[in-house]
């Protein structure tokens, strides 16, 4: 009960982020609080896009992000670590082949 | 428009609670933290990014939680004195463009309230110390705008000054103030050229406004050149900001730094800044400059500058008076999402 207390008291998280311009990804840009979603995007230009830095907000509560664990970032990400052969410099080519 | 060098504590409790906390770890427990903490020294030593998840010691979390809060309260507080010449702007131009500045400090201050929440810290704590008294801001804002030449020197003395120091802050050890950093910098020089060009345009008028002009001048530089700090020899805690990342460049440095980079302006401008002891030094390639009064800035530290109750009161007085905005909005937010239940569960 306290926690819906909480909430009711204040605006909760949101993540922000914003296309640049068309043709270009979403990228994070930072975080606001707001009481809802469509006031999270009306704040999110007030905030994020004062000098047309965007074309395009998404926004999402904070509390709905799933985030992997900085303490398992070796061993999630280490299977990636020996497979070098992904890469094209990997493959040696004569010179005369040029540019592939 | 504010200080790195305000790592002054807050008026909350003294922590002698770490010890107590370490005391009542486990051998185990104490060897785990032992590791985190080799690993953290290395990321720092490497120039490395701390990140919000990441392991850090407690007093890192709280030397930023209290310098990035302290930030956060600069700008917002210091839209209070620029806020003051809004309906008093001598052309709709000018007065655009400070509702444009204005806003970009609330802007700031939101930045940095989220980087600072990435910590661990709610923004009711810090907005709660804030309005208590307890927490500092930085001094500069608790001096008076008198005439509308002040807002151009805020521009251009203040904002010149608070760029120095947040300059440096851009490569600060942790990821979200640093980030949020490189959105202020990217802004705040617009702050610096239009207070600049807003006193040239004074300087060319008539002799009444030159010499509004150099009032304000006389009236905010020596408090410009206190906003970077005490002297090093006087700064304790700068070599744990070094060490840890926090801070890049010592008080004094980024004082001389501002002062040398400032003098051609003023020439320029045709104004004379208030020290009879500023000359270039060939031997050092600097300015030498006087002696600061740093019992004035200690006592407006303190709460004893000419506005500090004043500044205090109209943030805390906004505040109240934007109660009922959010009650309203979270009111109606709440309804909104019930109504949506209901329409799914019926559905």
């Amino acid at each position: 009960m306290s926690q819906e207390n909480q909430i009711m008291k204040d605006w909760p998280l949101w993540e922000v982020f914003v296309r640049s311009k068309q043709g270009i990804e979403h990228k994070h840009c930072g975080s606001l609080h707001a009481a809802d979603a469509q006031q999270a995007i009306r704040m999110a230009r007030d905030v994020y896009t004062r000098r047309q830095e965007g074309v395009s907000i998404w926004v999402i509560a904070s509390a709905a992000i799933t985030a992997s664990d900085p303490e398992d970032k070796d061993t999630l990400f280490e299977p990636a670590k020996d497979k070098v052969y992904r890469h094209p410099s990997f493959f040696v080519i004569p010179d005369e082949v040029g540019h592939m | 428009m504010y200080t790195q060098s305000l790592i002054e504590p807050d008026d909350t409790a003294k922590s002698s609670q770490r010890e107590s906390v370490s005391a009542l770890l486990t051998p185990e427990q104490h060897a785990v933290q032992m590791a985190a903490q080799v690993k953290f020294d290395a990321v720092i030593d490497a120039d490395g990014k701390i990140e919000p998840k990441d392991w850090m010691p407690d007093a890192y979390r709280k030397t930023l939680v209290r310098q990035i809060s302290q930030h956060a309260h600069s700008e917002i507080v210091g839209m209070l004195p620029e806020g003051n010449w809004i309906s008093r702007a001598p052309s709709l131009k000018r007065k655009a463009i400070l509702i444009a500045k204005v806003q970009d400090e609330a802007g700031h201050g939101l930045y940095l309230y989220s980087a600072a929440e990435t910590l661990g810290t709610s923004r009711e704590q810090m907005l709660d110390a804030l309005h208590a008294g307890k927490a500092k801001y930085s001094s500069i804002f608790n001096y008076p705008t008198l005439n509308w030449a002040d807002v151009g020197v805020i521009g251009w003395l203040v904002d010149g000054a608070a760029i120095m120091n947040q300059i440096p802050l851009c490569r600060c050890s942790y990821g979200p103030y640093a980030r949020a950093m490189i959105r202020v910098c990217k802004e705040e020089s617009f702050h610096q050229r239009q207070g600049y060009e807003a006193l040239l345009t004074m300087m060319r008028g008539t002799p009444a406004q030159q010499e509004m002009v150099q009032d304000a001048v006389n009236r905010w530089w020596w408090k410009c050149l206190a906003m970077f700090g005490p002297p090093d020899s006087d700064s304790p805690n700068s070599i744990q900001g070094m060490r840890w990342g926090i801070k890049r460049i010592s008080n004094d440095d980024l004082r001389q730094k501002f002062v040398d980079a400032t003098v051609p302006q003023a020439n320029i401008l045709g104004v004379t800044l208030p020290d009879p002891d500023l000359k270039w030094n060939a031997e050092r390639g600097h300015h030498d400059y006087g002696r600061i009064d740093w019992n004035e800035f200690w006592a407006t530290v303190n709460g004893n500058g000419p506005c500090n109750k004043e500044r205090l009161a109209t943030r805390v007085k906004a505040h109240q008076d934007g109660q009922w905005v959010r009650d309203a909005a979270m009111a109606y937010a709440q309804k909104k999402n019930a109504a949506q239940l209901a329409h799914r569960e019926a559905a």
